[in-house]
């Protein structure tokens, strides 16, 4: 029958072990941006005087940025609001971020406004002239002829009012103009091009201003009405250009702009090398841990090294389970945890040890030692969750990876220095393994 | 027997001189370095490049580059030949790109292992973000130990962990050590662990309250007896916790060294307040309420 007994206990922590594997093998851990490499913005919106930061915008806003990541083909990106007024995204493993930052915090508000070449010298004219002759909305801006870098010339414009914005565009495409360049192809939606038709088919003759995020792109002139609703916005771009360009047009504008609050790229070599130095830092302190455990409490301490050894999958198992990330101070975390793991276990022993003393008998003082530990044990782990569940609260980011790895650390190490060690000082006094209190094999 | 109740003033008197070391610390960084502690970019904001060069390369050619983005007062560290930090002021997102391709062309090509840039906002942030953390705990710690035990042994156990963050803080300051949210995240993490040492004190205290032999002890003699038959197990405790922070501190990467620092301060300035400040205030608390 007790033979029985140990069997089943046996097959029971076989069991764990397996199961907690077979998890790590199947649902493997997602390693952070720390670890991994990758970029992490903070994004704050922007009131402007047409529009205020409301939870419309903002979501219009995560909406967008989601959009254009989606086109740039990240695995796995996250997009969360924070606060009233801030985006976070996070890109794991992205090779170019600085392309990234430009296509997400672009605001790319792309206008059409009708303009006028300015008469003579632009300076003279004054805002109220201005106002009086070409209307309300009207400002003096230049086109300039870049060449190489180089401003060559800059030739003075005005703009009179837009006409019509992103929002009217059906498709956006990269292409090439007659002579090989890269353009992008655009072509408006019914209302768009019937607006498109009008404005043109008023302007022969007069330039029309293509807009980027108030900055002219190209003011080509008009040469006949254009009723397709087609049209090719050039400006010297280069191919990588056309193609980020089209990408946030596609993706429409943002409801209002965004200001980099924090960015954060980590390069997949320091990631690795955190892993690879961490692992040591482990390895190193779970095998003196383990030391001690044998050399101060003996046999138990012994299976105490045991559940610690199975507390290791079965902790990274729980984190895979709740879909943690592991990031760089989780792995500091996870590593504490270990050295804490075994802090039930030694308050266990040393209670063992005073119950020997008073002249009870194994199986007694066992029990007794279980019993009286854990009270002290729960109280003094819930303090701990308490602190824990503040980070995760208040945290952000990898400090809340640290936070998880904590808490569900401390539950498994619960249960592995109180169920699964008892039942292997179990296994000892069923097996007749230690039979007598004054055994050599007891610390005491 | 070792009387520790006995003996409280002098330990008082050791804590209140760390603490004080801690605030001359934390007052001489102010006046004569102009910040009580050394913030790091979480809380100041700015910029911290951390580059890898192909070939070994050398400060003043970085310098050079980062002078004409006005950059030049920047702080430039190497580790080992190839390694470059810079710790700069906040740049924005288009002059950060271009500095990058400058570093390239002028000093080297190099990988990137960290480029921050953070807003000078979000180290308020941080601070709100710490300061709410510290209150939502020590609440938390309030309801929970006077729930299980007694209001005055929540408030003598939340004292200790004030204590052992103060004096945390002071040496940290007095190091000047670079200071960022992983500070925060090792403060917190302190004092989420070092009250469990207490907290089997405490339990110890419980019990032996309850036994006819005890009950008729002053307080005093009851807690000298609770943290004698407890040292064991609050040093092994915390010695199997110091071992892993040990191993962090020489094996783990230099991200996480400054960490395993405040952890491996914090975690023995709380044992040391959990056997010699907690307890004595418990039995101050009694007496002062018996006296009344």
């Amino acid at each position: 029958m007790q033979k029985n007994i140990n069997q089943l206990r046996l097959l029971i922590i076989i069991g764990i072990i397996a199961a907690s594997v077979y998890i790590l093998m199947q649902l493997p851990l997602t390693l952070g941006l720390d670890l991994q490499g990758g970029t992490r913005l903070v994004l704050e919106g922007k009131e402007t005087e047409k529009v205020k930061v409301s939870e419309d915008a903002m979501a219009g806003v995560v909406a967008v940025i989601r959009n254009r990541i989606d086109a740039l083909g990240v695995t796995e990106p996250t997009i969360q609001r924070k606060g009233k007024d801030q985006v976070i995204v996070e890109l794991p493993g992205i090779k170019d971020p600085e392309r990234a930052i430009k296509i997400i915090g672009d605001t790319a508000l792309l206008e059409f406004v009708e303009a006028e070449w300015s008469p003579g010298d632009a300076r003279t004219i004054s805002a109220e002239k201005l106002k009086e002759f070409y209307g309300s909305d009207a400002r003096i801006d230049y086109v300039k002829e870049v060449r190489g870098g180089r401003v060559e010339s800059e030739r003075p414009i005005i703009l009179k009012k837009a006409v019509l914005t992103g929002a009217e565009l059906k498709g956006a495409w990269p292409g090439l103009d007659q002579y090989g360049n890269p353009v992008v192809d655009i072509e408006f939606n019914s209302e768009g091009a019937r607006i498109f038709s009008e404005i043109t088919g008023r302007s022969v003759g007069k330039p029309i201003a293509i807009l980027l995020d108030n900055k002219i792109i190209s003011a080509p002139n008009v040469r006949e009405p254009i009723p397709s609703g087609k049209a090719q916005i050039s400006g010297n771009f280069s191919a990588e250009e056309v193609q980020d360009l089209v990408v946030k047009l596609k993706a429409g504008a943002l409801p209002i702009p965004v200001k980099l609050l924090e960015t954060r790229i980590v390069g997949p070599s320091l990631g690795k090398d955190s892993i690879d130095r961490s692992a040591v830092a482990g390895m190193v302190g779970f095998a003196i841990i383990i030391a001690f455990m044998i050399l101060y409490y003996r046999l138990p301490g012994f299976l105490a090294d045991i559940a610690l050894a199975i507390y290791v999958p079965l902790t990274l198992a729980g984190l895979s389970l709740i879909h943690a990330t592991l990031t760089l101070p989780g792995i500091a975390g996870f590593l504490l945890s270990i050295g804490m793991a075994v802090d039930a276990n030694i308050i266990i022993f040393e209670r063992l040890k005073e119950e020997l003393r008073l002249g009870k008998t194994i199986k007694m003082s066992f029990d007794a030692a279980f019993q009286r530990a854990f009270a002290a044990i729960l109280d003094s782990n819930i303090t701990t969750v308490i602190a824990a569940a503040t980070l995760f609260f208040v945290g952000t980011g990898t400090i809340r990876g640290f936070a998880v790895t904590l808490i569900v650390g401390i539950a498994a190490s619960m249960f592995t220095a109180l169920t699964l060690t008892r039942m292997m000082m179990n296994m000892l006094v069923d097996g007749k393994i230690v039979t007598r209190p004054d055994s050599k094999l007891l610390y005491k | 027997m070792f009387d520790i109740i006995k003996n409280t003033k002098l330990w008082f008197m050791i804590s209140a001189a760390l603490i004080l070391l801690g605030i001359f610390a934390l007052s001489f960084n102010s006046f004569v370095r102009g910040n009580p502690m050394n913030f790091g970019i979480d809380f100041t904001g700015g910029t911290l490049l951390n580059l890898r060069f192909e070939k070994p390369v050398s400060i003043a050619a970085v310098r050079s580059v980062l002078d004409k983005y006005k950059l030049g007062e920047s702080v430039i560290q190497k580790s080992g030949d190839r390694d470059l930090l810079i710790r700069a002021v906040p740049i924005e997102g288009e002059k950060r790109a271009d500095l990058m391709k400058d570093l390239n062309e002028k000093v080297g090509a190099s990988e990137i292992l960290e480029a921050d840039v953070i807003g000078p906002t979000i180290g308020k942030e941080l601070a709100a973000q710490t300061i709410w953390a510290l209150i939502i705990a020590s609440i938390g710690i309030i309801i929970y130990v006077s729930f299980r035990f007694e209001f005055k042994y929540a408030v003598a156990a939340l004292l200790a962990l004030y204590h052992d963050a103060i004096i945390t803080t002071g040496i940290i300051a007095l190091l000047w050590r670079s200071v960022n949210v992983t500070f925060v995240a090792a403060i917190l993490t302190i004092m989420g662990y070092s009250i469990n040492d207490t907290i089997i004190i405490f339990d110890r205290i419980r019990e032996n309250l309850k036994k006819p032999n005890l009950a008729k002890k002053k307080l005093g003699e009851v807690i000298n007896i609770s943290i004698q038959e407890t040292l064991a197990r609050s040093i092994n405790t915390v010695l199997t916790v110091i071992i892993m922070v040990l191993c962090l501190l020489f094996f783990g990467g230099e991200t996480l060294r400054d960490f395993a620092l405040v952890l491996l301060i914090g975690f023995a300035i709380g044992t040391y307040s959990s056997i010699f400040i907690a307890s004595p205030i418990l039995v101050i608390w009694h007496n002062w309420e018996s006296k009344r």
